[in-house]
């Protein structure tokens, strides 16, 4: 049976992405002829190496990557919100493209104002998603809400389509006592257990290869559900990029890995990142199913994620999405994109290519959509993440006690020790510290 | 909602009001944004010529000399072109060339790996990883391939021309990965050399010993020095020995060892014993944290008879560990009172709790209190 469905399934995604993606299987057996010369001599044995399964030629001939066609870009919807062809359209309803569309505009909402209040030292720190909300919305919406998240940090949309509250977010910037990480991590590195959301680390690539790990848990367990890890195009030069894929393909584990590549790690763009044709062409390296896409267009990263999320559950094996975009916001509020970037450049992007324009276009051809709409729904949404924000802003941080808790699953002696010696020292010294903004301590 | 509407027009949250909600805040984070008191040092006359430099310009400076001295001399890490994330390496690639001064992928490994590489056939890297917390996939080459290279083989090749910089500590918002003290994960590696400057004086001439020292060196930085510590830096090379700690405030009663920003804290407790308590502290920069000055402090402890040492790291396994182990063992009889470590508990570095969890200077002065009243 799984035979038959897999067969379906490839079938399905070759068929999506025939323009655009090669598998590993395609590149390894049928080289592409401009790279190698099928030579006049080829010899009717086989090479027999365990590592490789090809054929002989008898003309030295190396592979160049500049003579290399680029991998194609998948597209549904172009910059003026029309399907191009009109059997690549997903066909969703009204009511979850305007989902889509508000869970975009709220994020968006969200981020101006969090910048903001950074500006002023109201949070300590932020990363806005400005340019790259498709990629959030688009995955998100394809998957099964019940599919283990592995986020690298801008993925924040991901999380708000999964019903993450404008309360939550605010909570876990400001660190308050109501912040399910506790507040004791930066702002923007949420998480959460009922979304199926792995907390955020800052070290860059370290989700992934654990990302491989909970995929081959999840194909143990056959619980027809599988993993999706996001990563940057910078975080892919980590080493623990290379063993996630590595690990993912040896080990036949149903994962998505979501690749956003927006142009920028920081301030260093990808021609000092990478030489190759961007992150996709590794996927064949790996012997990956890979595809990539137009990361603006969402309708085209719902597919590819949809028709990968059926490969990764039918078949066990790890795909592998590019999906191309641009970082319109700064890297964080410790930057300025302007010290590396022309204010040019970006607000072509802004003006020319983001996610919520084209979508917002396709809307109003649809007749979903108009000024009026647009114009009550951005009140309404900044009025809801106003609110959210001013309630977070008048909590209380948690009590300092909880800083020594979760160290261990249980207290140990020495750090039970330190926690009574940090109450007593802070009781005694009580004028020196801030303790009115914080729960009172046990 | 008009000032609601306020706030998103004009992108001011100046507009909204929220007054009380903003006085309170006011006291919460401000009242603490820094733990600390910082005192310049004062340059030495025959350093030459100075000029105003905070932290980050210091080390810029060290680096231009560096990079002007020697033509082998190469500037890198995660976007150090366009002057490094901290501003440290500004205006370098400009001077230099991007052949000498330039960005690498985004990977630690690769970044110290690419630095040994080039220090064994005879360059001299500087190399930078971009926060100390970042430095772990570097870690098995730190510790099994610099720290290891000339003992293994034979003394037939050796990096000693690599620098890695890396800025460590707290910073009053930075979590537990933006704001560790690394110093003694490597401390436990022989071969490497240690190194923490307490400000920009300190930093431009230890940078420079470092860089030409002939030992794989590890330079941490104290990040929130980078803007806050300004002094009058001589602006020719000058070096500053390793392994020398120093003696910065002469006293009778108490040792108090330190390095890098915690040696601010020690100061204004030094001051807090003598006003308070009329407790005379000697203050000690330990300088190098391997291979440490144990001399130094040994001396100031014969004549004090009492040591407190403090720094951000956990107290498990930290340096201080090591400093009490040793003067214990060689200073047994001069001992007043038990030695005090008042160090970072044994937990993550906590965002809204980093004013709960530092080694402060009330801290540090119980401490005083304790050896003065054993």
């Amino acid at each position: 049976m799984n035979r038959l469905l897999s067969r379906k399934a490839f079938k399905a995604f070759f068929k999506l992405h025939e323009a655009c993606c090669l598998t590993s299987t395609q590149y390894f057996l049928k080289p592409p002829r401009v790279l190698v010369n099928k030579a006049q001599y080829i010899s009717e044995d086989r090479p027999e190496f365990p590592g490789s399964k090809s054929e002989f030629v008898h003309k030295l001939k190396f592979l160049w990557p500049e003579k290399m066609e680029g991998i194609p870009v998948y597209r549904v919807m172009n910059r003026k919100g029309e399907i191009v062809d009109p059997s690549e359209d997903p066909g969703l309803s009204k009511e979850t493209v305007i989902k889509m569309y508000k869970d975009m505009t709220m994020l968006n909402t969200m981020d101006r104002i969090l910048y903001e209040s950074q500006r002023q030292g109201r949070i300590s720190f932020y990363m806005t998603n400005f340019g790259e909300e498709g990629t959030h919305i688009g995955s998100a919406a394809a998957l099964n809400p019940k599919d283990l998240i592995f986020g690298q940090y801008r993925e924040a949309g991901v999380l708000m389509w999964r019903g993450f509250t404008l309360d939550q977010f605010m909570n876990q910037c400001y660190g308050s006592s109501e912040d399910l990480g506790k507040g004791r991590q930066m702002p923007v590195h949420y998480g959460s257990k009922d979304l199926h959301f792995v907390t955020i680390s800052s070290p860059l690539a370290t989700q992934m290869p654990q990302a491989s790990g909970a995929a081959y848990g999840f194909k143990r367990a056959q619980n027809g559900l599988c993993v999706v890890c996001y990563f940057g195009e910078g975080a892919a030069s980590e080493g623990d990029a290379h063993a996630a894929l590595n690990f993912a393909a040896t080990l036949e584990c149903p994962v998505i890995f979501f690749c956003r590549n927006n142009g920028y790690a920081i301030s260093t763009p990808t021609r000092d990142q990478y030489r190759g044709d961007g992150i996709a062409s590794r996927g064949f390296g790996y012997g990956m199913v890979t595809a990539r896409v137009d990361g603006n267009d969402i309708f085209a990263v719902y597919k590819v994620t949809k028709a990968a999320r059926e490969i990764c559950i039918q078949e066990n094996r790890p795909v592998l999405i590019e999906a191309m975009t641009y970082r319109i916001g700064h890297h964080s509020t410790s930057d300025d994109s302007s010290a590396y970037r022309s204010v040019d450049e970006v607000s072509h992007w802004n003006k020319e290519d983001t996610p919520i324009a084209r979508l917002r276009l396709y809307m109003i051809n649809k007749g979903w959509w108009n000024d009026d709409a647009e114009k009550e729904w951005k009140r309404d949404s900044k009025k809801k993440v106003m609110e959210a924000f001013a309630n977070a802003e008048g909590r209380k941080k948690p009590n300092p006690e909880m800083m020594f808790t979760d160290v261990y699953k249980e207290i140990p002696k020495h750090i039970q020790k330190q926690m009574d010696q940090m109450k007593q020292h802070v009781h005694a010294y009580k004028d020196h510290y801030p303790l009115d903004s914080y729960q009172k301590m046990g | 909602m008009a000032a609601l509407k306020g706030l998103i027009t004009k992108g001011s949250l100046q507009k909204l009001v929220f007054s009380n909600v903003r006085k309170e805040f006011k006291t919460r984070i401000f009242a603490r944004c820094s733990h600390f008191t910082y005192v310049p040092d004062t340059p030495k006359a025959n350093h030459g010529e100075t000029t105003r430099m905070n932290l980050f310009q210091s080390i810029n400076s060290a680096m231009d000399n560096a990079l002007e001295q020697d033509p082998t001399a190469v500037l890198f890490g995660e976007d150090v072109a366009f002057g490094g994330v901290f501003r440290c390496s500004i205006g370098l690639k400009d001077k230099y060339g991007k052949d000498r001064v330039f960005n690498t992928p985004l990977s630690e490994q690769g970044i110290v790996a690419f630095g040994i590489g080039l220090a064994v056939v005879g360059a001299t890297a500087i190399a930078e990883i971009q926060f100390a917390d970042y430095i772990f996939p570097a870690y098995d080459q730190i510790v099994n391939e610099a720290a290891k290279f000339r003992y293994r083989t034979g003394n037939l090749f050796d990096c000693g021309k690599l620098t890695i910089r890396a800025p460590c500590g707290a910073v009053g918002h930075g979590a537990m990965y933006h704001s560790q003290s690394v110093e003694a994960q490597f401390a436990h590696t022989a071969g490497l050399k240690v190194v923490i400057p307490r400000g920009p004086i300190q930093a431009k001439g230890l940078l420079l010993s470092c860089i030409w020292d002939e030992n794989p060196c590890i330079f941490l930085e104290p990040k929130i020095l980078y803007r806050s510590a300004i002094e009058e830096v001589p602006i020719h090379k000058y070096t500053i020995p390793l392994s020398q700690a120093e003696v910065i405030l002469e006293g009778k009663d108490v040792t108090l060892v330190g390095y890098g920003t915690q040696v601010h804290v020690l100061r204004e407790v030094a001051n807090m014993a003598q006003e308070r308590l009329n407790v005379s502290c000697e203050v000690i920069d330990l300088r190098t944290i391997l291979p440490y000055d144990f001399e130094t402090i040994a001396n100031s402890v014969v004549k004090t008879g009492r040591l407190v040492i403090s720094h951000e790291a956990p107290v498990t396994m930290g340096f201080a560990t090591e400093i009490a182990t040793a003067v214990q063992e060689e200073c047994f009889l001069n001992l007043e009172a038990p030695i005090q470590r008042v160090c970072g508990y044994d937990i993550p570095f906590p965002h809204v709790f980093e004013p709960f969890c530092l080694p402060d200077k009330y801290r540090v002065f119980e401490a005083v209190k304790k050896v003065i009243n054993f």
